[in-house]
């Protein structure tokens, strides 16, 4: 909402030049999401500040009509209106127009000149904390000061919120200060854009010229400023939810699972290949990670993907190019959204049933109804279910005890309770079943992730 | 066949029939259909081979255009409604099909012949000039249908009506539809269903007996039956309906049959037969059947009868009905039930059905055939009572029962009583036989038959497009992508579905107020129910928490039996999207269990006759459950709204201070620091830090259901006076809602309830709620808004920002919709108050559930949230 800039170059005055916007004088412009006011708290020989006040209109923002905001907020109850957002950025390119592309009509010498300057932005969300904000600026050259704001002085066990008062100091042509704030602005935030279109990489690619690829934090910058308009779209399950929405929802998962997610695919496929089986039934396929890799083998005939996340399956849908499919191969695999905790007939028929990484986000009480959905109903001859072992756990040095490895974890199980569960499994729904370690494993807690493969027996 | 004489102007046939209209080319079988039959009842293969071709007579697509027509027959039939098939049909071939299909949806063929002369045949054609046949075609077809004539019944048709002279067929002006045998629709009841009885006539009398009846029990002669007189003055007598097996295996099938006969014969009630009955007339036929199962000792107690006596029980049982439908069809009768595609059908495979019911193919150890459940897959909205199979008790499923206790084995002789469905048993005397197999299932679950098959959820009836049926209100639709959004949800968030009795709908605002500085004021609240007929609201106090709905049972044998929960403690609090309100489980049973004492303190189970009691409450602090919000959202935006706006403010002090015109810029900043800071206010007041139960507070508004009853009858007063009894059990959790009745015809009463809710929303509250003075009131069958809230001003604050007060945000906010939000509150109320309903009911989970996850679904219909 606020961003003064101050120097104390004498004469201090000369801010009015270079940003060409009087020091007596109050100035107004419109913006597309409100109002930007530029005025001048001090301004003298030797120091001069010069503040540029947006001024959204909360109202316009969540309001979709012909002259709002394309991208319109859901919410009323907003921070838009109060923080340093992409907003900003607009409103800089906008007012500080002629100082961003190094003009100046009456002192042309001045672009050229480092001076002096104190940025100082009352409220930043900066997505990542301090250390991102001194990862962001220290390397330009900056002076940081940062204080972060409680979230509620009269509830301190609340925490401390995501903003920061910060004030930057540096020598440098203003034009280069203003490029630098028009990037890294919406880089801190890291929320919702309001950019649209291809134009945007050329932006970057023009602002950043010069520092942007010598940055070290080049590609985090270049990320996020991109940042995909698809995650404006918010969820309809927030939407359900509404005020229920927690970490639980939205939490991503630790980073080294990524490898250890393909050793487990490898060694599902291998033994879905041993099976000889040839139809499967991926159960909570996600987006289809799986499915692509027993597309790619043509010994498997019928494949069937279900989730109950619709977003996972829009996802997989693209990724297997299920739009694209020849004729030939349209009814070889089929996507389509169900629970395990329901049974249903459209899962029945496969030689084999996967579940990799599922159940351990089913609540524990929950499970008798997979076994039902599963063994019960759809009995398929072959049934490979993997989960993580809780063992392991101990080795993730960032972990802390008692946590889960996902925040929508709902348990996870050791070694000796994933056996007692199998074990019971199979004998009340007439299967055997044997059991192994999945990815490196530790001669004490076993493999990170284990399996079981369940086999029907006729009698 | 009948030959239908040339006076005769009428014919009969019955009313769910596919008729076959058999005669050739010319032979005036459209006219005949068009003059007798209602155009959408008639198929025609010309209209076919038109729809597809462009030209009714295009014989080139003759396979195509049967395909067509049997499609939309099947579809009928499906339906229950009569279906006509104008087409030459001369062929055994082309009957063959139609057979068929009339068999698989098991209905009567019919035939109607019209046995048109050959040249009144030809002359028509000829006047045709869209027909060119050859000459050779009609003397062919006629020749086809004279070879047919009397192979008819043996291709299966039951009725066979011959019209062989133009004039008969002119001459019929009406075709009567005669009702099926099995149609008993009209008789209401009340009845009393009885088991198999299987010649136990001692047990069958002491049960008649104790229902009420008088019998001689000499003669075999009903003498009375207990009378009832109904809500509108009439009074009817009980009738008992005997679901078959009357004989075989017991002491006496003699005295049962002629006790049987005689309820029959006099109109007292009604019979069914069983497959023992049915195969002691084949012996009485002469047939040949094999004198076991039973049959023995009936054969045995018939040797002295007269053959007058074995004449008449041979006639009795031939006129036996399969099964019936009774009560507008809201009861089904049948001796081994009935799959509700065959409920009022007519075809040998229904009377198979109700006589054997359905077998697997497979053989068990004892030699006997599998029995196929079908109740498992019931699903229909008629009740079935039925019997058959012998099991230890009665228990419902999926709407049917059995109700053969196995009498004759040693176990009792069971009726039910309808509507009442009430079970009423007298034992067995002595066992007078040993079942070849052992009977029951699973005995040893603690759970009954219909929790057991609960246990599974079915995807079938809640995936896509869905339209339910409340017995409230209109008929909601489903969409797919909404039941999408709910699937998962339901399957990742929400709790056992066995809790999920109900759902609380939303509500909708008042009217946006037109008063200075308001969006919300009572004034709206109370014109909407005045202008809708509501003479008397209640007016609630809204707290501001988080909506919970709490069940809890007296203990946990009670949550085993009346909900099927095992292991999850004695009840639950969940959320209006049904997620446990607790993470700690711990914590949520020692919430549970203050309630459950103060519900004991205060005698509420005795009071309303139950162990359990399902509540809809507003648990407090709003903090509690939406912590996450509140520190993502609320306490963000207040933070960065006051820090940002204090900077703003003192870098304009200091501009104004050095000359700057900034004074106007100045005024406004410092207006927008006092409505943040109202804002955070606002906020604050419903936040409180919890550790322990005793830092919750529990504002139950609704006694939603107990054992065997709903109270959306009763009015508020009495729901906040019940209530006020149980939190007097612990004032520390529970709190009592202030309340006040405003007559809608005193201005004085409006006032001072406006007076009311200004002080309520000025010391901080959210608001208030207006009820009509009973919550469920219909008037022709459209639902009256059940609540409407009016939020406080500064409430609105954490709804619509910390600026929406300011003039030209206010004249903007008031363009709003209300029109969809409260369609949406009438749809979510009446499947909340279906499930309701259905639960103490005793409907099966998959019922109850259907309209919960319809609410959940209707929950992600895209609405402006804030209201």
């Amino acid at each position: 909402m606020l961003l003064t800039i101050k120097t104390t170059r004498y004469p201090a005055t000369d801010l009015g030049y270079l940003l060409h916007k009087h020091p007596a004088k109050v100035q107004q412009f419109q913006i597309s999401a409100g109002k930007v006011h530029i005025f001048y708290p001090e301004a003298t020989d030797t120091s001069c500040t010069a503040a540029l006040l947006l001024d959204i209109d909360p109202v316009g923002l969540v309001r979709k009509g012909p002259d709002s905001n394309e991208f319109a907020l859901d919410q009323y109850v907003n921070d838009r209106p109060y923080v340093a957002s992409s907003f900003m950025s607009a409103a800089i390119a906008q007012a500080y127009s002629s100082a961003m592309n190094g003009r100046c009509k009456d002192k042309p010498q001045l672009t050229e000149e480092a001076m002096p300057f104190e940025v100082t932005i009352s409220v930043l969300p900066v997505k990542g904390g301090e250390v991102l904000l001194r990862e962001l600026f220290e390397p330009l050259g900056y002076e940081v000061i940062a204080s972060q704001l409680p979230l509620d002085t009269q509830y301190p066990e609340w925490g401390l919120s995501r903003y920061f008062t910060v004030t930057l100091r540096h020598n440098l042509p203003l034009q280069q200060i203003l490029t630098h704030l028009y990037i890294l602005l919406p880089v801190c935030d890291n929320d919702k854009h309001y950019y649209i279109g291809d134009h945007e990489i050329e932006k970057l690619a023009e602002k950043g010229k010069g520092w942007l690829d010598t940055h070290p934090a080049q590609e985090i910058i270049t990320r996020r400023y991109l940042k995909n308009i698809g995650a404006l779209t918010r969820q309809a399950l927030e939407v359900v939810l509404k005020d229920e929405v927690d970490e639980a929802v939205t939490d991503k998962p630790l980073k080294d699972k990524l490898r250890l997610h393909d050793i487990r695919l490898q060694t599902v496929t291998d033994i879905l290949l041993e099976l000889q089986v040839s139809s499967v039934a991926d159960l909570g396929c996600g987006e289809g990670k799986l499915l692509r890799l027993l597309k790619d083998n043509p010994v498997f005939t019928r494949i069937l993907g279900m989730d109950v996340s619709l977003r996972a399956l829009d996802i997989a849908r693209s990724k297997l190019k299920l739009d694209k499919q020849p004729l030939s191969q349209k009814d070889r695999i089929q996507l389509l959204q169900g629970a395990l905790t329901y049974k249903d007939k459209r899962i029945a028929g496969y030689d084999a049933a996967v579940l990799v990484e599922v159940m351990e986000h089913l609540d524990e009480l929950r499970l008798p109804a997979l076994e039902k959905a599963v063994f019960g109903c759809a009995r398929p001859a072959h049934v490979i279910i993997t989960t993580v072992n809780a063992e392991y756990n101990v080795l993730y040095e960032k972990m802390q005890p008692g946590s889960f490895r996902h925040a929508d974890h709902r348990f996870e199980w050791t070694r000796a309770q994933f056996r007692e569960w199998a074990n019971g499994v199979a004998a009340r729904c007439g299967y055997e079943v044997s059991f192994r370690d999945l990815g490196e494993i530790d001669p004490t807690h076993g493999g990170p992730s284990q399996l079981a493969l369940f086999k029907i027996l006729m009698n | 066949m009948t030959r239908i004489p040339k006076e005769v102007n009428n014919i009969h046939i019955p009313e769910l029939s596919l008729v076959l209209l058999i005669g050739a080319s010319g032979s005036g079988k459209s006219t005949f259909a068009r003059r007798l039959f209602k155009p959408t009842e008639i198929v025609s293969s010309d209209v076919c081979r038109g729809l597809i071709s462009d030209d009714e007579n295009n014989q080139s697509v003759s396979k195509e255009a049967f395909e067509l027509a049997r499609f939309i027959a099947a579809k009928r039939l499906k339906r229950g409604l009569l279906t006509v098939i104008d087409a030459t049909n001369v062929q055994p071939e082309a009957r063959k099909d139609w057979i068929a299909l009339a068999r698989e949806y098991h209905v009567l063929p019919l035939a109607i012949v019209l046995d048109t002369p050959e040249r009144t045949c030809q002359a028509r054609n000829l006047t045709r000039a869209d027909r060119n046949l050859g000459n050779h075609v009609i003397p062919q077809q006629i020749n086809q249908l004279k070879r047919s004539l009397r192979h008819l019944r043996k291709e299966g048709f039951r009725t066979i009506v011959h019209l062989d002279a133009v004039e008969a067929m002119d001459r019929i002006t009406c075709i009567h539809r005669d009702k099926l045998y099995s149609d008993l629709k009209h008789d209401k009841g009340p009845f009393d269903i009885i088991g198999d009885v299987h010649g136990c006539y001692t047990e069958l009398c002491n049960l008649l007996e104790t229902l009420g009846y008088g019998v001689d029990r000499e003669q075999a002669k009903l003498l009375s039956a207990p009378a009832v007189t109904n809500e509108d003055g009439y009074t009817t007598c009980r009738k008992p309906v005997l679901l078959g097996d009357l004989v075989d295996r017991g002491p006496d099938s003699l005295q049962v049959l002629r006790l049987a006969m005689d309820i029959v014969k006099n109109g007292h009630g009604y019979c069914v037969p069983g497959n023992h009955d049915v195969k002691l007339k084949r012996y009485l036929e002469g047939k040949d059947v094999k004198l076991r199962h039973g049959l023995e000792k009936t054969v045995e107690q018939l040797q002295h009868a007269t053959p007058e006596f074995l004449a008449a029980i041979k006639d009795f049982i031939e006129g036996l009905v399969s099964h019936y439908m009774l009560d507008d069809g809201r009861l089904v009768v049948a001796h081994a039930g009935l799959r509700e595609e065959m409920h009022g059908r007519g075809s040998g495979g229904v009377r198979e059905f109700c006589l054997f019911g359905e077998t697997t193919g497979e053989i068990d150890e004892f030699g006997l055939p599998v029995r196929y459940n079908w109740a498992l897959e019931y699903s229909g909205r008629a009740m079935v009572v039925y019997g058959h199979t012998p099991v230890p008790t009665a228990q419902w499923l999926n709407k049917t029962i059995d109700i053969d206790t196995g009498c004759v084995f040693g176990g009792a002789l069971t009726a039910l009583r309808y509507p009442e469905r009430e079970l009423v048993s007298v034992p067995a005397l002595e066992q007078y036989a040993v079942p070849s197999r052992p009977i029951g299932y699973n005995a040893g679950s603690p759970l009954s038959l219909q929790q057991q098959f609960d246990d599974m959820l079915d995807m079938k009836d809640i995936a896509g497009k869905q339209i339910l049926q409340p017995r409230y209100g209109h008929s909601v639709t489903i969409r797919a992508e909404n039941a999408a959004v709910a699937l998962e949800a339901m399957s990742r968030f929400a709790v056992n579905p066995k809790w999920l009795i109900y759902l609380p709908p939303t509500m909708s605002p008042a009217e946006t107020s037109t008063q200075a500085g308001y969006l919300e004021h009572p004034a709206e609240g109370f014109a909407w129910y005045r202008n809708a007929g509501i003479q008397q609201v209640v007016c609630e106090e809204k707290h501001m928490g988080s909506r919970a709905v709490v069940i809890v049972c007296r203990d946990e044998a009670v949550a085993l039996k009346r909900f099927g929960v095992a292991g999850e403690g004695n009840g639950m609090v969940y959320t209006r999207t049904g997620r446990a309100f607790f993470n700690d489980k711990v914590l949520e049973q020692e919430f549970i269990g203050r309630v459950n004492q103060a519900l004991i303190n205060t005698g509420f189970y005795d009071k309303f006759e139950t162990d359990w009691v399902c509540l809809d409450a507003e648990l407090m602090p709003w903090s509690a459950k939406a912590q996450a919000l509140l520190k993502n959202q609320y306490a963000s935006t207040g933070a960065a709204a006051t820090t940002a706006l204090s900077a703003v403010v003192a870098a304009l002090e200091q501009a104004v201070a050095n000359g700057a015109p900034a004074a106007d810029l100045l005024n406004s900043y410092a207006s927008k620091q006092l409505q943040a800071q109202k804002f955070v206010k606002a906020y604050r007041e419903y936040c409180w830090p919890v550790s322990a139960v005793n830092d919750y507070k529990l504002a139950p508004f609704h006694i939603l259901a107990t054992e065997g009853k709903t109270w959306f009858e009763e009015s508020h007063e009495w729901h906040m006076q019940a209530i006020s009894d149980i939190c007097a059990g612990d004032p520390q959790l529970l709190l009592a809602t202030s309340y006040r009745v405003v007559d809608l015809s005193d201005p004085a009463q409006e006032a001072a309830a406006i007076s009311w809710w200004e002080a309520l929303t000025a010391g901080g509250g959210e608001g208030m709620v207006i009820k009509p003075s009973r919550l469920l009131q219909v008037t022709n069958n459209d639902i009256i808004q059940p609540a409407i809230k009016i939020r406080g001003s500064e409430y609105l604050r954490i709804i619509y920002g910390p600026e929406y007060d300011s003039p030209e945000n206010l004249s903007r906010l008031r363009k709003r919709g209300l029109g969809h939000k409260r369609a949406l509150a009438l749809r979510e109320f009446a499947l909340g108050l279906e499930a309701l309903h259905l639960f103490v009911e005793g409907a099966p989970l998959q019922q109850v559930h259907q309209q919960v996850f319809g609410l959940l679904a209707l929950e992600s219909e895209p609405v402006d949230p804030r209201l």
